[in-house]
């Protein structure tokens, strides 16, 4: 009964994504229409046989709408074409090169504030409006407010130029690559989980079936742990599948202060030099990752809400 | 001696307003396998006063005075030896039983969880424990159901599950705050029933806390009336019934519709609202609302005892009764 009603939500769930996926592949393909320039203007215009070669071989001479149509049949079969600026490179190998590295930098924050961002929510709730509870929550607005890109040069120039402790930036793999990128993407999202968990603890620590599992003699931690942890992480949870997808796709300007070769800096240079099939390829591929992302997360919060799980099945 | 005596209870609220001034001043007893009604007003402090009692005030609430449980003080226990009683010696159930069971929990895991943890049974043992407790309280099926959420059960079969829950231990005393007032009026009566039947078949004593005179009648031994924080009268049910002598208790057996006296007189509502706790007056807190009020009540009325532990707190005297206290409430309030 349960497993039936959690594949159920799921089917519905899954079907639900094909028009948002639609819409989005519209809209990104008329918007970098629209944006002045193409992928084959440079500062020293090509001679224009050349020039109608190339539109005729990338079929930029048909019709906008025939464009969108025959993209739209391409995107079906899984391909993304050939990019225009990087030669010999199909989007999906660009992808495929860019993408790991990009989910392991996004992947290992998330991890990272989902753990600590908790603990320290749970911590401050308990301790609600003492000295602690106000320092930890002070440190988490200021964790919120300064934008990554400040935080970043003063990691590098601290633990790195100035401690020597770790590499200032690059891309091998190695863990100690890893951990100035990780902690900056985590900070603010760390923060972010910690005033989110310590505001729902708070508010299931006043609900009447907390003063009932009290009523009936358990310790605190039992208390805490069997019948207030799981209400107050739903919250927590549900924020978890937009902040990882951001995590991963907006991982942008970090990549590009650590100079890591992740998707992020090849759709940064795709945007740039109008790049029309790697920025569609990127755009698309991020919103089925947000998607996925999102679909995993509801999945998860249905199968921690008994009342969800069957709400949606009768 | 009684299994539970209170005496000069007090509590308190902290609140941005100022000191809400809930109980003032209780004393009561609770022999074994007495039941023990508390009626009054919402407001009138009947929670509070045994939230304080199982030490289970809100953050911002501070209990004072006695309360001594089998001879040992519950006021002055630390947390962790009033954990060994709350749920095993003194059980309580609450009045919603929408909100008061876990949703995320199976009622399987929240039953268990009690005798595992007071009785150290495995969890086999109490799981087979806790099915025999639905099925004493009439849950059909309980082998079945136990496996179920409560949004699967109906609000009048998840306050059995609560009182099930009070039970696993065999309390001594049962606690029901408001038990069946958040019911339709068909399961309040079976809510009742159950409790008129265990009342019966156990040696457990009970506190029924209930705003409804009418519905304590049956089920009770004695009654307290109270209000503004305060006793205003106590007695037995037939006491309390037949010769209510605290205008208060008069107002309230007035209020209940009666099947016997249809269209003879319309049903009396008392006229007001229960005093600003923030400022209790100083003399008789029910004075504004009293159709028997004289200038006497603007002094703190003086506390009427009887044979039985008959008492009433007014300034017109009690039949049969002696004068052995005037108390002032809002001394400081004045």
């Amino acid at each position: 009964m349960k497993q039936e009603g959690i594949l159920r939500h799921a089917a519905t769930r899954l079907l639900g994504l094909i028009p948002t996926l639609l819409v989005l592949i519209t809209i990104a393909f008329f918007l970098i229409r629209v944006a002045p320039g193409g992928p084959f203007d440079s500062e020293k215009a090509l001679p224009p046989e050349i020039r109608a070669n190339l539109d005729a071989k990338y079929h930029l001479d048909e019709p906008l709408l025939q464009q969108y149509f025959r993209y739209l049949g391409q995107i079906i079969s899984g391909d993304f074409g050939p990019s225009f600026q990087y030669k010999d490179w199909s989007v999906n190998e660009l992808i495929a090169q860019g993408f790991p590295v990009s989910a392991t930098l996004g992947g290992l924050a998330m991890l990272l504030a989902f753990v600590i961002g908790s603990l320290v929510g749970i911590a401050a709730a308990l301790r609600q409006n003492s000295a602690a509870d106000y320092s930890i929550m002070g440190v988490a607005m200021l964790g919120i407010s300064i934008p990554n890109f400040v935080v970043a040069p003063l990691l590098i120039l601290g633990v790195a130029v100035y401690a020597g402790w770790l590499p200032a930036g690059g891309w091998d793999w190695s863990w100690q690559r890893m951990v100035l990128p990780v902690v900056t993407l985590a900070l603010p999202v760390i923060a972010y989980i910690a005033r989110l968990m310590r505001g729902s603890m708070i508010e299931v620590l006043h609900s009447n079936f907390i003063r009932t599992a009290r009523a009936k003699g358990l310790p605190e931690r039992v208390v805490i742990r069997r019948h207030a942890l799981k209400p107050a992480i739903l919250p927590v949870i549900s924020y978890m599948g937009p902040a990882t997808a951001a995590l991963i796709t907006g991982s942008v300007v970090i990549e590009r202060i650590y100079s890591i070769p992740g998707l992020g800096s090849y759709f940064v240079q795709g945007a740039l030099n109008r790049d029309y099939t790697l920025v569609m390829g990127v755009v698309v591929f991020y919103g089925v990752v947000i998607i996925v992302l999102n679909f995993i997360v509801d999945l998860l919060y249905a199968w921690l809400n008994p009342r969800i799980r069957y709400d949606e099945t009768q | 001696m009684a299994l539970l005596e209170v005496s000069g209870l007090e509590v308190r609220f902290d609140t941005p307003e100022g000191v809400v001034k809930a109980v003032n001043g209780m004393d009561f007893e609770v022999g074994e396998g007495e039941t023990l009604a508390i009626v009054g007003e919402s407001g009138a402090g009947k929670s509070q006063l045994v939230m304080a009692i199982m030490g289970l005030l809100a953050e911002n609430g501070s209990a004072s005075g006695v309360a001594l449980f089998d001879g040992e003080d519950l006021m002055q226990m630390k947390p962790r030896e009033l954990r060994g009683i709350r749920g095993r010696r003194i059980a309580m159930i609450f009045q919603d039983p929408m909100t008061s069971l876990n949703p995320y929990l199976t009622i399987e895991k929240q039953m268990i969880e009690v005798a595992m943890h007071h009785q150290g049974l495995a969890r086999d043992e109490a799981r087979a424990h806790a099915v025999e407790m639905l099925r004493a309280v009439r849950i059909p099926d309980p082998e079945e159901r136990i496996r179920q959420y409560p949004h699967e059960y109906s609000g009048g079969m998840r306050q059995r599950v609560m009182i099930a829950i009070g039970l696993l231990c065999e309390p001594e005393l049962l606690i029901a705050d408001e038990p069946s007032t958040a019911l339709d009026v068909t399961v309040q009566a079976q809510i009742t029933e159950l409790v008129g039947r265990l009342r019966e078949q156990t040696r457990m004593s009970i506190i029924l806390i209930t705003h409804d005179l009418a519905a304590v009648a049956e089920v009770s031994d004695r009654i307290i009336v109270m209000y503004a924080g305060q006793m205003v009268e106590t007695g037995t049910v037939d006491d309390i019934f037949y010769r209510p002598q605290h205008p208060y208790t008069r107002g309230l057996l007035a209020s209940v519709p009666r099947l016997d006296r249809v269209s003879d007189d319309e049903l009396q509502a008392i006229p007001g609202n229960p005093p600003n706790l923030l400022e209790l007056p100083s003399g008789c807190p029910f004075r504004d609302r009293c159709s028997e009020a004289t200038e006497g009540c603007r002094q703190p009325p003086p506390l009427w005892q009887g044979e039985g532990g008959r008492a009433s707190r007014c300034v017109l005297p009690m039949d049969g009764g002696q004068i052995v206290a005037a108390e002032a409430v809002g001394e400081d309030g004045a």
